[in-house]
């Protein structure tokens, strides 16, 4: 019966959206303020509609109401609470749905917050947003129902897929999925100012929160998900440029450039044209995305065409909403006042190279992921576009990038004096000079681009503490003037330090991860011991232990440093009976400069097995790195600015307007 | 099922689980031969995995194909000789990285066009931002007034 409700409720939200979508776009071009109206209660009545279904379908996962056939698909009594629940969207079906939660839930946000708006824009922009939920509860309804039931009902559930059991996974879809959907919120705002025909810089105002939100979202759903495939894939590798993970890197460079942009529109009322062009890209990056991986494409563009219902109809979607997008921004785009003078090197300009640089970046990993598929449709020749690809063009490009990436702070608005800016950086410069140089000495046996690799990081981590020791004057005013200089800083400004200093961390760890990096491979018995790289891995015993829901094979692993002991590490690999697969779990020691990285192979005869053993050097900094990224977009989120939201003259605007309509 | 799976990992942003796969007992006993082998693995496709090398997959297929490389090595192939020996038999799809040929010219290209397109259209803004030209230009019927305006100014002096 609740599983029934919920159906009910998601196909009530459907017609909900078809109103939401028509109502307020005819009332804003009539200057109707009645159906305008509509747009607020509406976005809120879909996101109670979403809410419900969600929860009918978390609740049949909850007490395995295996007469549903999703839960029977990916759900078993014995899993652990956690997995049940992220068993809801680690499916085809659930995590559509999670989609259209996550949609309707920032739709709300916007009829809730967005008071300040100018009525016509935010009827516009919940009649847009409406539009993307009506193409996918369409999606869902017709051709993913989640809420088909079994009859009769099964005793027992098949389980989820061991892989997506584990505690990373379980929450890397809901951050992607804010992330992607985050793009929708600034999509459907520049979809309304492009219909509107204006922007102003209280429509830059509300799209800056919105790019951030999305930004760090994405930043942490990617950053889970690397890191799962660090632990989880057994051989170390954080990233591997496997087109689904290319899919959600796209609208992440893409939207780090519109999070830049968006400032320039902002604060000078320059590049709005440009900042309109990249929401709409960044957006239709995340529905690419979301094509790419849902069509089954990927697997081989024949697959796509077995069963092709899926793909189509999320190609429709894509084609709807990008070239729809593309087509009104290329009528109503020369129509916008342009405005901001400024000179080629000013913070304009900088940023300007920011997105140019970017954009080349993006074209890289997106030809390298669809030119295959692309060559493929048209019956071209088979090819395989792998990790060295994207080394010999995204990486190149990216490093320029960062090389730039400290200027930008020091330069003004409008003319801005690149020698003084120059000077401003030479202790950071200094600083990276030097860590090069310990480099080259110390890790002599590396690859010599590392230690370039190693000046660049610090290079960025210096280059943002410089821009902060710069604002609040540290020592050239008393300390206490400094302190108090750093408390009045807005916190924009130290979000943007710690994003870039985080990037700079990052970059650290991915040098050390692919210059320093130490492997052994060897067939042990229990009692047997191996070195790696000044360890002492001695493999004590090999057992067998019973998980909630698998049966694991576990190795025990002591690690000594000359006479020191340093841990004991279990790699597993664990066997799921009810799913019949197994996965690896390796055993991994931090000591935050290095991980020291064991997995357990296969046997090897005569009681021996294969240990592969790794010692990752600055590993966990690309982590720490994106997190700090993270935490910065977050600290950045809370400015007071972004939380006033428009200017107060807006307000009185927004009253006037449909008074005074033409 | 198994295809709905594999759609399930790729929705996750996933690649297909491959617990890498060498085995001490294929390796060779010469280190310099051996670290020549993986560097060489490293460049080939396991051409039923998804995107995999074959020195990461546990395919049966990558382990016949890792037994191959090692045999060209042992047998005295240069890496060059040990790649056309592969391709010979499978075609360029075995690379990890797709050779420059006329079928892939564009793809190898792109990100350089982009750089070069988008280096342009940054030219123009920035030219445009310098004069405040586009939108802000005055229409003829401004420049009209303004010229009857300054004229009548000089007029006056004149006077």
């Amino acid at each position: 019966m609740i599983v029934e409700i919920g159906h009910f409720a998601l196909v009530l939200a459907l017609a909900v959206a078809i109103a939401q979508t028509v109502a307020p776009m005819l009332g804003a071009y009539r200057r109707d303020a009645a159906l305008m109206a509509i747009a607020g209660p509406a976005a809120l009545l879909q996101l109670a509609l979403v809410s419900l279904a969600f929860a009918a379908l978390t609740w049949a996962f909850l007490v395995s109401d295996f007469s549903l056939k999703l839960a029977y698909d990916n759900s078993h009594s014995a899993k652990p609470l956690i997995y049940k629940i992220s068993g809801v969207w680690g499916n085809h079906e659930g995590s559509m749905v999670l989609w259209v939660l996550i949609l309707a839930l920032f739709g709300a946000m916007v009829a809730l917050f967005g008071r300040n708006l100018p009525d016509t824009l935010r009827a516009r922009v919940l009649s847009v947003q409406a539009s993307i939920a009506v193409a996918f509860l369409l999606f869902i309804v017709l051709t993913s129902n989640p809420f088909i039931r079994l009859d009769p009902a099964p005793f027992e559930g098949t389980g989820l897929n061991p892989l997506l059991q584990d505690r990373a996974l379980a929450f890397h879809p809901p951050w992607l999925y804010a992330g992607y959907v985050g793009y929708s919120m600034t999509f459907s705002f520049a979809v309304a100012a492009l219909i509107e025909g204006r922007v102003d810089a209280s429509w830059a105002r509300w799209v800056r929160p919105w790019a951030l939100a999305a930004w760090l979202s994405l930043t942490i759903g990617i950053a889970m998900g690397s890191w799962w495939a660090y632990y989880t894939l057994g051989w170390g590798g954080f990233w591997f440029w496997d087109p689904v993970e290319n899919a959600s890197l796209m609208p992440w460079i893409v939207g780090t450039a519109l999070l830049h942009s968006a400032i320039v529109a902002e604060k000078r009322g320059a590049l709005k044209s440009w900042t309109l062009l990249l929401a709409i890209i960044a957006f239709s990056l995340s529905l690419l995305g979301t094509f790419l991986v849902r069509s089954g494409v990927l697997t081989s563009v024949h697959a796509f065409a077995v069963d092709p219902e899926r793909g189509i109809f999320i190609l429709g979607i894509l084609i709807f909403f990008v070239g729809g997008s593309l087509a009104l921004y290329a009528w109503r785009a020369p129509l916008l006042k342009t405005g901001g003078i400024f000179a080629p090197v000013s913070r304009e300009g900088a940023l300007l190279v920011n997105n140019l640089l970017l954009a080349a970046a993006t074209a890289a990993v997106f030809f390298g992921t669809l030119y295959p598929l692309l060559l493929d449709a048209v019956n071209g020749p088979k090819i395989t576009v792998g990790p060295t690809f994207f080394n010999l063009t995204f990486v190149p490009i990216f490093v320029v990038l960062l090389l730039l990436v400290p200027f930008g702070p020091f330069l003004g608005w409008k003319r801005a004096d690149i020698q003084g800016a120059a000077e401003r950086l030479m202790v950071a410069a200094g600083l990276a000079f030097v860590a090069m140089l310990l480099a080259y000495a110390f890790m002599w046996d590396g690859p010599w681009l590392a230690p370039l690799g190693i000046a660049l990081a610090v290079w960025l981590v210096a280059g943002a503490a410089s821009e902060i020791a710069w604002r609040i004057k540290l020592f050239s005013v008393p300390l206490t003037e400094s302190m108090a200089r750093a408390r009045r800083s807005p916190r924009a400004a130290w979000g943007m330090a710690l994003a870039h200093g985080g990037l700079g961390i990052a970059v650290a760890g991915i040098v050390g991860v692919t210059a320093w990096r130490a492997e052994t491979i060897v067939a042990l018995a229990p009692g047997e011991s191996t070195q790696l790289a000044g360890y002492t891995l001695t493999l004590e015993a090999v057992g067998m232990r019973d998980g909630p829901n698998f049966e694991a094979t576990t190795g025990v692993v002591r690690i000594d440093r000359g006479d020191r002991f340093v841990a004991r590490l279990m790699p597993e690999k664990r066997r799921f009976p009810a799913e019949r697969q197994e996965k690896t779990e390796a055993g991994i020691h931090t000591n935050w400069l290095s991980d020291i990285y064991v997995v357990l192979g296969d046997v090897a005869g005569e009681g021996k097995w294969v240990v592969r053993a790794y010692r990752n050097a600055l590993a966990p900094w690309i982590w720490i790195g994106g997190m700090i990224m993270a935490i910065g977009g977050a600290i950045s989120l809370t400015d007071r600015r972004l939380r006033v939201g428009a200017p107060v003259n807006a307000k009185t605007h927004a009253g006037a307007r449909p008074v005074a309509a033409e | 099922m198994r295809a709905a799976l594999a759609a399930i990992l790729l929705l996750l942003a996933l690649v297909a689980p491959g617990f890498a796969a060498l085995d001490p007992s294929e390796m060779l006993d010469d280190p310099a031969a051996e670290a020549r082998a993986r560097a060489i693995s490293k460049e080939l496709r396991c051409l039923v995995c998804q995107n995999q090398s074959i020195d990461d997959s546990d395919a049966e297929l990558a382990r016949d194909l890792r037994a191959v490389v090692r045999d060209r090595i042992r047998a005295g192939d240069t890496d060059a000789e040990v790649f056309a020996f592969v391709v010979a038999r499978y075609g360029d799809f075995v690379l990890m990285t797709p050779p420059f040929t006329p079928a892939t010219w564009l793809l190898w290209l792109a990100p350089g066009l982009v750089l070069v397109v988008g280096g342009g259209v940054a030219l123009l803004i920035l030219r445009r931002a310098r004069t405040g030209d586009g939108n802000q230009r005055l229409t003829a019927d401004e420049e009209a007034r303004l010229a009857a305006l300054t004229n009548a100014e000089t007029a006056d002096k004149s006077e």
